[in-house]
């Protein structure tokens, strides 16, 4: 086995530490050029990543980049810096530690490029645009090493697949780079690996001891339930005698809606007085900052939190996780219960809180699958070509290129290694030309080709590029403020939100009740109301679906006789569905119809997820309208989709034939809001349209149309497009998800079965209680809209 | 003739769905914010080349509304153009079928903030214009009576439902009328933000433009 060399190995010593097992196998292995470790959060997996540096920069100071290090998340390079900066200076090495992401002053920004540190610490957007720069060649020769911290995550996002060509970008300047990934637990880790390697060469990986199995279970609660919703509310006593039990409890919800609610309910109930914090990604960065510094610090006793504290460091002596809704995917369940492991060695301690009867069900599955180490994940689809076409931008930016050899390039990327001659070719004819059906921009070509080289042909265009660098798609926020001079901060809320509020409507946000003033130059202005109760907070954060896998778990345990693992308000519950219908089965599709509040319903167990559902429910209701059943309404869960309307569907079957739900996909849907924002994203991705205007003004005249224009004009004149076409490769996944309802009929293989009831079934019901109900939008929607103006004019005295 | 009727400065006017203003006794049809060339200055600016097709499509619907009123006058309220060399720029296609459309009518072209100088393309160009009751001009001037102008595209949603979307608008009260812009890759500004609401009185509404047509109290419409 390799020692440590010095002075590492005394200061280890010196600490009382002794480096675990897969320390030393990172060491071992520090050759490998590809090379990633799979292990659970708090088991020093970044001081594993970092430690082969710091050896060889002990020995070999030289000045040049080293090493970089890339993570998700700003706050984490931040952290490392800090957890670096102390052994650096007590060994009294003279390595230079510095971070590079968005928030970095430029001025520093330009140093580090005249004179960069050994090891700098980045994002994959700020990487993203190191490689635009002409200088990139001489700022990464050097460069040794590269860490992604957290690849797991980055993994599953565009800004994963961002990052994988920036690294072979950087194979290109750096000849002889290794590529060190650190990854929490995941499904399929050779997958992973062979996304992260150098295509198409092997990547070693490196197992570190999964600790002992969580202690996990639900929540003892002396009640049931409700049946619908996603609060929660009802478990906030034990909830907070579970806070008053443990040192540091983190609190996850799934949307930053309800963990606002959440928290504002339990400071209500609150009596000691437990110092509890809220932390979600709307909320004001100052405010976060506070929050993460107070748990740094032990002064919290738990956290309400959502997906932003999925990732990142330990913050302090976290001893219970608590998970409020079902957990959806068990992958992110795992890797949320490893927030509560300060102590090596002892098992992580998790207790779930279902919000309403279904999430009971789910709950168990859930249970099974993590005490199974069974954990789901969809295979990733192909390199999308979005990225790529602002990679090709990028690219641009640092000089002159060579298509076939940015073609290699780009193939020896692992999430692209499938990408065909003429996948790239359209990109780049994208880029250079627009790629549409009718050339017209012969004279202003975005790149041309001269020498056999394509060049930006206006290299002023740099700017607007890199300042569009990224693929993170931020819904658009108002700034939300205390009205008044110098007023302070809160958060955001959707664009959206915001215009559906009037003087006086109250809301929630980071556990304030606020009262809407007005707007003002783009701030959602507010003023403190203790008293009244708010209106709700409806800003979304992401609303997952249930994953496949935990899905198909669900229907398993439909098939058993009886649910002794179920609470039993919840098994008496399945057990009357079995009775008076039917349950749901992994094989068939079971739609119940019913007349229900004067309306006739129908229910379509698809066990598709929320979004697929969703989809579902458009096109049914579209073909609904088209045969004159005068369809009202729909609701879509995870489960199943709910569809009202004037007249009973004669026979629901037809409605599932496949040819005809894909030509929905093709016809219908193509015009749909859902389509559009599916194209935004990949639009504002691909450099079509631009987040940022170096001239953007903060008021008054839009310099910008809607997106929406533009998928309209495309689909009318160049539906063949490459960014309609990428629109519709997006449509598989994501907000359509149209992919899971092909699972659904692969599944069910045409096997439907009907029952007509004469009344709402057991599992029917809760599912008509749920938010989110969709108006069909007919022509009834444009008589409702006459009436109504017609009534505000009468009203104003304008009629 | 479909539309809605209003009357300005005792003036008989329709606001089209089409968001285009006739004057059915003088037969004189106004447009509004053409802003052809958009693309094209884009792209010659080094921006993203945007989908080619605004020109036509914008002719398309500019050819229906004359050919459905067939007026003898035809004001272009300015920003017809995205900008003069986006005028100049503009394609052989495109001009015949302007010269098309000008054939037997007066064609008169009202400068704007991004088209203001001559273009070779036949009208006449200038700066505004009065006939009768009513002045024709980009920007509007806030003494003025009876006065059409364009520039601001305003659009306008219902605050009282969400999940409606946002449509080009006509402006309206007794003193004045602020005109949708009718190209097709043109944005617009919320007619209850504060520039448009300092222009135009307490009283004064909104009508989408599009069926059906719906008319709201500005007072009423969101501010973005």
């Amino acid at each position: 086995m390799k020692d440590l060399p010095e002075p590492l190995a005394g200061w280890i010593a010196a600490q009382g530490w002794a480096l675990h097992a897969h320390q030393r196998a990172m060491l071992e292995a520090a050759g490998e050029p590809a090379l990633m470790l799979i292990a659970p959060t708090g088991t020093g997996k970044t001081l594993a990543g970092f430690l082969p540096t710091l050896a060889e920069l002990a020995a070999d100071p030289r000045p040049g980049l080293h090493t970089l290090y890339v993570s998700p998340l700003k706050a984490l390079a931040t952290d490392i810096r800090r957890n670096l900066r102390r052994p650096v200076e007590e060994m009294g090495l003279p390595i230079e530690i510095e971070e590079r992401t968005g928030d970095t002053p430029s001025s520093r920004k330009r140093r580090q490029r005249a004179a960069p540190p050994h090891i700098l610490l980045t994002t994959p957007e700020s990487l993203a645009l190191m490689t635009s720069y002409e200088d990139a060649p001489r700022l990464f020769a050097g460069l040794r090493r590269v860490i992604v911290d957290e690849i797991h995550a980055l993994d599953e996002s565009k800004r994963g697949d961002q990052l994988s060509l920036a690294l072979t970008r950087l194979d290109t300047l750096a000849p002889g780079l290794r590529r060190v990934g650190l990854s929490a637990t995941v499904e399929d880790p050779e997958r992973l690996a062979r996304r992260f390697a150098r295509h198409p060469e092997p990547c070693r990986i490196l197992h570190a001891d999964p600790g002992p199995a969580p202690d996990i279970a639900m929540l003892d609660l002396p009640s049931a339930p409700p049946w619908a919703g996603g609060g929660g509310r009802y478990a906030i006593p034990q909830v907070l005698e579970e806070v008053a039990r443990h040192r540091t409890t983190l609190i996850f919800h799934n949307t930053r809606a309800q963990a606002e609610i959440f928290f504002h309910e339990l400071w209500l109930a609150n009596a000691d007085a437990l110092p509890i914090a809220i932390h979600h990604g709307s909320l004001d960065r100052a405010q976060r900052e506070k929050v993460e510094a107070a748990m740094l610090a032990g002064q919290l006793r738990a956290i309400v939190c959502t997906g932003t504290l999925d990732l990142g460091i330990d913050w302090g002596d976290v001893d219970l996780v608590i998970q409020v809704g079902a957990p959806k995917n068990v992958k992110r369940l795992v890797q949320r219960i490893g927030r509560a492991n300060h102590r090596f060695n002892a098992p992580s301690k998790a207790r779930l809180v279902p919000a309403n009867r279904f999430e009971v069900v789910e709950c168990e599955a859930a249970l099974e699958a993590v005490r199974a180490r069974d954990l789901d994940g969809a295979p990733p689809g192909p390199g999308p070509l979005d990225v790529l076409c602002q990679h090709i931008l990028i690219r641009a930016c640092a000089g002159p290129f060579d298509a076939e050899a940015l073609f290699g390039e780009v193939c020896r990327s692992g999430v692209y290694a499938g990408l065909s001659r003429a996948e790239f070719d359209d990109c780049l004819d994208f880029v250079a030309t627009g790629g549409y059906a009718l050339k017209a921009y012969d004279r202003w070509q975005r790149l041309v080709r001269r020498d056999g080289l394509w060049q930006l042909r206006d290299p002023r265009a740099t700017r607007d590029i890199r300042m569009n660098i990224g693929t993170i798609q931020d819904s658009d926020t108002l700034k939300v403020r205390l009205r008044g001079r110098g007023g302070k901060s809160l958060g955001e809320v959707e664009e959206g939100f915001a215009a559906s509020l009037t003087a006086g409507d109250t809301f929630l946000i980071g556990g304030e009740v606020v009262r809407y003033e007005g707007l003002r130059e783009l701030v959602v202005e507010v003023s403190r109301e203790a008293t009244r109760a708010p209106k709700i907070a409806v800003f979304s954060g992401t609303k997952f679906a249930t994953s496949t896998q935990l899905a198909h778990r669900i229907l398993a345990m439909f098939r058993q006789p009886e649910w002794p693992a179920l609470p039993r308000h919840t098994a008496q519950w399945l057990a009357l569905q079995r009775e008076v219908s039917k349950l749901p089965e992994h094989g068939r599709i079971l739609i119940e119809t019913f007349p229900h509040d004067g309306r006739a319903h129908l229910c379509l167990y698809g066990f598709a997820g929320r979004n697929a559902q969703q989809t579902l429910g458009l096109i049914l209701t579209k073909r609904m309208e088209e045969l004159g059943l005068d369809p009202l309404g729909f609701v879509a869960s995870d489960y199943a989709t709910a569809i009202w309307g004037l007249e009973p569907v004669p026979d629901p079957a037809a409605l599932l034939d496949p040819t005809f739900l894909r030509e929905g996909l093709e016809t219908w849907l193509a015009g749909n809001a859902l389509m559009k924002r599916t194209f935004r994203a990949s639009a504002t991705i691909a450099g079509l349209i631009q987040r940022n205007l170096p001239q953007a003004r903060k008021s008054g005249r839009q310099a910008t149309f809607s997106s929406d224009i533009l998928y309209d004009t495309l689909r009318k004149y160049d539906p063949d497009h490459l960014l309609m076409r990428i629109t519709r490769q997006e449509a598989r996944r994501g907000l359509v998800d149209f992919d899971r309802i092909e699972e659904m009929l692969a599944r069910s293989g045409g096997r439907i079965d009907h029952l007509a009831l004469d009344r709402v079934s057991p599992l029917a019901a809760p599912l008509l209680l749920e938010h989110g109900r969709v108006p069909v939008h007919g022509r009834g929607r444009e008589r409702l809209m006459e009436e109504e103006a017609a009534a505000l004019m009468e009203a104003a005295g304008l009629s | 003739m479909t539309g809605y009727r209003f009357s300005l400065n005792s003036a008989g006017l329709i606001a089209r769905p089409a968001g285009t203003l006739l004057w059915p006794d003088e037969r004189l049809l106004v447009i509004s914010d053409l802003h052809f060339g958009k693309s094209e200055r884009m792209g010659r600016r080094g921006g993203a080349l945007l989908p080619p097709y605004e020109v036509s499509d914008t002719l398309d619907r500019l050819e229906a509304e004359i050919a459905s009123t067939a007026p003898q006058t035809v004001v272009c309220l300015g920003d017809s153009f995205d900008d003069l060399d986006a005028g100049h720029n503009l394609e052989e296609s495109p001009r015949l079928r302007l010269t098309q459309l000008q054939a037997g009518r007066r064609w008169i072209w009202i400068e704007g903030n991004h088209d203001a100088g001559p273009i070779d393309i036949g009208g006449t160009h200038l700066a505004q214009i009065t006939l009768g009751p009513l002045t024709f001009r980009h920007i509007a001037e806030a003494e003025a009576q009876g006065e059409i102008s364009g520039h601001y595209h305003p659009k306008a949603r219902a605050a009282t439902r969400r999940g409606l979307g946002a449509r080009p608008a006509f402006l309206i009260d007794v003193q004045r009328v602020i005109m949708p812009a009718f190209g097709t890759y043109t944005g617009g500004l919320a007619a209850g933000s504060a520039a448009l609401r300092g222009l135009m009185s307490p009283t004064a509404k909104a009508l989408l433009t599009g069926a059906p047509q719906v008319a709201l109290p500005l007072s009423h419409c969101a501010p973005r």
